[in-house]
């Protein structure tokens, strides 16, 4: 998903009679439904959990403007690329909701970005793949933004407050997205034979990792089990991968393409497709830093962050210069 | 007058929500008027350097499908804000007054609409 392998306190859940009146009283409010809001008491782990899994969001949001970002120029008519300018622009809307719902959390803007820029936080695995054709519009649409979704609408009810009202903008920018994404595919899927095969190629390169998005299983994790019981995690991971696969295999079946999984099924009784697992280690190996362009997304940040420097301290001179300048008015 | 570049950048000197270090950009929260005549209500918040600024950055973030028709920008600094520990006696004096609700009369049917 956008935020990945998220560690929580490690300790397990404890049960209302283990925990002190506050934690309690807590806890039972995130049970009946109730939100939490910046100034409440809330448990430290809740907080840096949510530091964690909120700051990783972000960051997938604005590092996933990268891989789309390399086919503005190239989009192949004046319609698509402003269509593809308007979705990396909404991606930058997302970045944006979800660092602030961050920042109430007591982290600063700076915080976050420094460890964006160092390494020390991580964002979603799936964006440290490269974008090779103009297809891979089409796929990244369709099937990243598609498992983002899955996530994503659940999330709308999680129980920190201004998460979820980020979760809810971001959700209603999320359909145009997958939208965009598919009517590429259509187009392209039922265009000349080579453009069919360059669809066909970016499904067969995006379906594994995008299957890994979700994440391992989790069923077992007492990391999980506590961010279930927070309500900070809405579903298991295998459970939201199940409900993308038994949404998109048809979708594939549709445009006449291929999934690259020759055991994908559907089960006529449970009504759900059984389907390979994605290679693991790929991802942890991924998440190391060793993916095809971890260090090429690094870079473009970094870069971005060195050169918007002057830019950044200039405004504030100008802003400071007006101050004063108006003070000495009045 | 000191400027970013003459004083040092500390890195370590993390503000709590709502203030700001020398090189990052102060935080604003938004309030936004839909579309039907309602109130300015809060969306979220942003950084900009200046209050103009502010309003420009909200207008891309936060109505980029005409989801308003007025901005108002204020320096979240500037926002003083009750604390949930004094949820009890602040709102609990209206508790015991149900007649400052209409249905604590009874009008009988005869009267008519009311
Ligand atoms: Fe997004
Ligand atoms: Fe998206």
């Amino acid at each position: 998903m956008y935020a990945q392998m998220i560690k929580s306190t490690g300790q397990g859940v404890k049960s209302l009679d283990e925990m002190e009146p506050e934690e309690r009283a807590f806890q039972e409010r995130i049970d009946a439904g109730g939100k939490i809001e910046p100034k409440d008491w809330m448990p430290e782990g809740y907080r840096k959990n949510l530091i964690r899994q909120i700051g990783q969001h972000a960051h997938s949001e604005i590092v996933g403007q990268l891989p789309e970002g390399n086919w503005i120029t190239r989009a192949p008519t004046l319609e698509r690329k402003a269509i593809l300018l308007a979705k990396v622009q909404d991606e930058a809307g997302h970045g944006l909701y979800l660092y602030c719902a961050a920042e109430t959390l007591g982290v600063t803007r700076d915080d976050l970005t420094r460890d964006l820029l160092s390494g020390k936080m991580k964002y979603s695995s799936i964006f440290n793949y490269p974008t090779l054709t103009w297809a891979d519009m089409g796929a990244v649409g369709w099937l990243v933004d598609g498992a983002a979704i899955m996530n994503q609408v659940p999330l709308q009810r999680t129980s920190y407050g201004p998460y979820a009202r980020a979760m809810v903008r971001i959700c209603k920018e999320e359909s145009f997205h997958q939208r965009q994404g598919f009517d590429i595919m259509m187009k392209m899927a039922n265009g000349t034979e080579a453009q069919h095969k360059m669809a066909q190629d970016a499904l067969n390169r995006f379906w594994f990792p995008s299957l890994m998005m979700f994440g391992p299983s989790d069923a077992e994790s007492v990391h999980s089990a506590q961010s279930m019981a927070w309500k900070i995690k809405m579903n298991t991971n295998d459970e939201l991968r199940q409900k993308f696969v038994d949404q998109t295999a048809p979708q594939a079946a549709y445009l006449g393409l291929t999934i690259p999984d020759d055991t994908l099924k559907l089960n006529e009784e449970t009504g759900h497709y059984t389907f390979a697992e994605p290679d693991w280690e790929e991802f942890f190996d991924v998440l190391k830093g060793n993916g095809p362009c971890n260090t090429e997304r690094l870079e473009a940040r970094n870069k971005a962050w060195d050169e918007g420097r002057w830019v950044r301290e200039g405004l504030i001179a100008h802003a400071e210069k007006k101050r004063s300048r108006k003070m000495a008015a009045e | 007058m000191s400027s970013p570049e003459s004083s040092p950048y500390n890195e370590d000197d993390a503000s709590p929500h709502g203030e700001t270090r020398k090189t990052e950009w102060p935080l604003w929260e938004v309030f936004i008027r839909g579309q039907h005549g309602l109130s300015h209500r809060h969306v979220g918040s942003l950084h900009a350097a200046d209050a103009e600024m502010a309003i420009k950055n909200a207008r891309d973030v936060y109505t980029r499908r005409n989801e308003g028709v007025s901005i108002w920008t204020v320096r979240a600094s500037d926002i003083a804000a009750s604390s949930p520990e004094e949820k009890g006696s602040l709102y609990e004096p209206a508790n015991d007054k149900v007649y400052r609700h209409p249905t604590f009369f009874d009008i009988p049917d005869e009267v008519g609409a009311m």
